[in-house]
């Protein structure tokens, strides 16, 4: 498995990863040996084996093996009601640049 | 207090009911040591004197007026920096969260305080979370206080090193592959990640959701046994907390563990493992056996898929979970000309390199064309390797490894080799793919003084037995066996 340095650019984009030259270089060798390493899981023969897909702790608990999906009647799941919470002020207080009560981003749409 | 003779929380509980001391007197003890070491450690990056002393003045006027005490009662405790404290700045070792303030509290963090606990600051850690050393830290490297030529492991290592150095009697960290365990381990000190869903999660900054858990540091096993008691069991604020009732950990700590079966994968004594560890750890297991343990050999084949497993579901996880740090909402904003513009720049200069690696690592492993081949045969590793431990359990109580292959390593030794550092975490990600609770204990010294640690592994929901294993060894001396 060998990554370019076209796919290290794809994937910054992808990421959101505004990377310089020198990054670019330094991430492809560095991700290159990772993934060399991470080769090593096709080794193995997963044929017939189930994704563990969920943490489910309800099952562990019920004897069950993890990994299988979670019961409709393993769920605790709370009522579908509003709660007040009000905080709409202490959260706007943390961002960068806030008009309340909206964030204010650089213009999205074009006329 | 002196060192021969730290705190602990039954000490402090004693004291404070005989009014020998005044839990004030106790918080302003312990922040005087740190404005002495933290300079050199790097332990703390922010501290909450004000809102420390208040709950001191609480717990003062709650003595004087003959209140019954919470079972933490002016007990001073560090919180690791990616757990939310309100009105305390909250930043995971990151500058993209540098001036961020959050406006609620963790979950744990006020289960602590409710029992009388004391918060002192947040402790440095590798940035969010991402590291086995803490050097990935935005706001410098903790020191061993064992060796400060050495880490502290990660990554909560300021945590374990405040732990280590007395500058708290116990610290909340978090675990997503080894970063309560390994710390521990490097720093001497007990250290435990619960079972996944044991300890709600609420206000931890996420990193790896699958992963993820909040555990105690501490110096012996009755008090991170006591912050268990107080930080377990379910919150209706985290669906991913488990709806188990949680047990009162301190109740069976003295019970004998004569009969217990303990299995040794043979997988965690191969090639390696620094050779001191594997004696000391052998010597360990020893101990264990003239403690009346049954020692049983086992194989768990797919203990070396884990490594390679782990950092393709964590770092796909991180990808989607950091996504949120865009300049929008909190933290860092770096302007930009359009809307993307502005996500990377900020992105670009507000991540430090490791977790720019991870998000690449992950992204790449969900991309499209890449999906089947990586993550997707990453999640069905991680079912082998569960089932190894559920048939394993089928046969033994617990399982006894070393925690880290190496004692702590020296300060930028292994920063330039990424994939070199993540094999510091081999015996501890396991567990953590698992979703199983395992508790580091210190297991003695290398000829060098630096400390060992032994990993106890256990069934969901065994914190109980695991503890109950951690302090019959304690009692028979294993800490420095």
């Amino acid at each position: 498995m060998t990554i370019s340095r076209e796919d290290v650019l794809r994937v910054a984009e992808l990421a959101h990863l505004e990377l310089t030259a020198e990054e670019a270089e330094l991430y492809r060798g560095q991700l290159d040996e990772i993934l060399n390493y991470i080769g090593k899981l096709q080794q193995l023969d997963v044929t017939n084996v189930q994704p563990m897909t969920q943490m489910a702790f309800a099952n562990a608990v019920s004897g069950t093996p993890a990994g299988t999906a979670p019961r409709e009647n393993d769920l605790d799941l709370r009522d579908d009601v509003l709660r007040p919470c009000n905080i709409a002020d202490a959260v706007l207080d943390q961002a960068p640049d806030a008009a309340k009560p909206f964030f204010r981003v650089p213009k999205v749409i074009e006329r | 207090m002196s060192a021969a003779t730290p705190w602990t929380v039954a000490g402090i509980q004693a004291a404070l009911r005989a009014k020998k001391v005044s839990a004030r007197e106790i918080a302003t003890e312990f922040y005087a040591d740190i404005d002495q070491q933290n300079p050199t450690l790097n332990a703390y990056l922010a501290l909450s004197r004000e809102r420390a002393f208040a709950q001191a003045d609480r717990v003062d006027v709650a003595t004087a007026c003959g209140e019954k005490l919470g079972p933490l009662a002016g007990v001073p405790i560090a919180v690791k920096d990616v757990i939310s404290t309100a009105g305390v700045r909250t930043t995971c070792g990151s500058k993209i969260l540098e001036t961020y303030v959050p406006p609620y509290d963790a979950t744990a963090v006020l289960r602590l305080e409710k029992a009388g606990a004391v918060i002192l600051g947040k402790t440095n850690c590798d940035e969010f979370a991402m590291g086995s050393s803490n050097e990935n830290s935005a706001y410098g490297p903790v020191r061993n206080p064992m060796a400060l030529d050495r880490v502290p492991g990660g990554s909560s290592g300021g945590s374990a090193a405040a732990v280590a150095a007395g500058l708290a009697v116990a610290a909340l960290g978090t675990d997503t592959g080894g970063s309560i365990r390994q710390p521990g381990a490097c720093c001497g000190i007990p250290a435990l990640m619960p079972t996944y869903g044991r300890v709600s999660r609420y206000g931890l900054i996420a990193f790896a959701s699958s992963l993820d858990r909040i555990g105690p540091f501490a110096t012996n096993i009755a008090d991170v046994a006591a912050i268990m008691s107080v930080i377990a069991g379910r919150d209706e604020n985290d669906a991913s907390s488990a709806p188990v009732p949680a047990p009162d950990y301190l109740s069976g700590l003295e019970q004998p563990v004569r009969g217990m079966g303990i299995g040794v994968p043979e997988e965690y004594f191969a090639e390696g493992i620094d050779r001191e560890v594997k004696e000391k750890v052998l010597a360990g297991i020893a101990l264990l056996e003239k403690l009346g343990c049954r020692r049983v050999s086992l194989k768990m084949p797919h203990t070396e898929y884990a490594i390679a497993t782990y950092y393709i579901i964590a770092t796909a996880e991180a990808s989607s979970n950091l996504a949120r740090y865009d300049g929008v909402r909190y933290g860092l904003r770096v302007p930009g000309a359009t809307l993307i513009e502005m996500y990377r720049e900020t992105r670009e200069r507000g991540f430090g390199a490791e977790v720019k690696r991870r998000l690449m690592l992950g992204t790449y492993a969900l991309s499209s064309g890449y999906y089947n081949a990586y993550y997707l045969r990453a999640q069905k590793v991680r079912a082998l390797i569960a089932r190894d431990f559920s048939e394993v359990f089928e046969k033994v109580d617990a399982i006894v490894t070393p925690t880290a292959p190496t004692p702590a390593f020296k300060l930028g030794e292994k920063t330039s080799d990424p994939l070199q550092m993540y094999l510091a975490d081999i015996y501890t990600v396991t567990g953590s793919l698992a979703g199983i609770p395992g508790i580091s204990v210190p297991c003695g010294a290398t000829k060098q003084k630096l400390p060992i640690g032994m990993q106890i592994l256990g069934p969901h929901f065994s914190e109980a037995r695991l503890l109950q294993l951690a302090r019959a060894f304690e009692k028979a001396g294993g800490f420095t066996v």
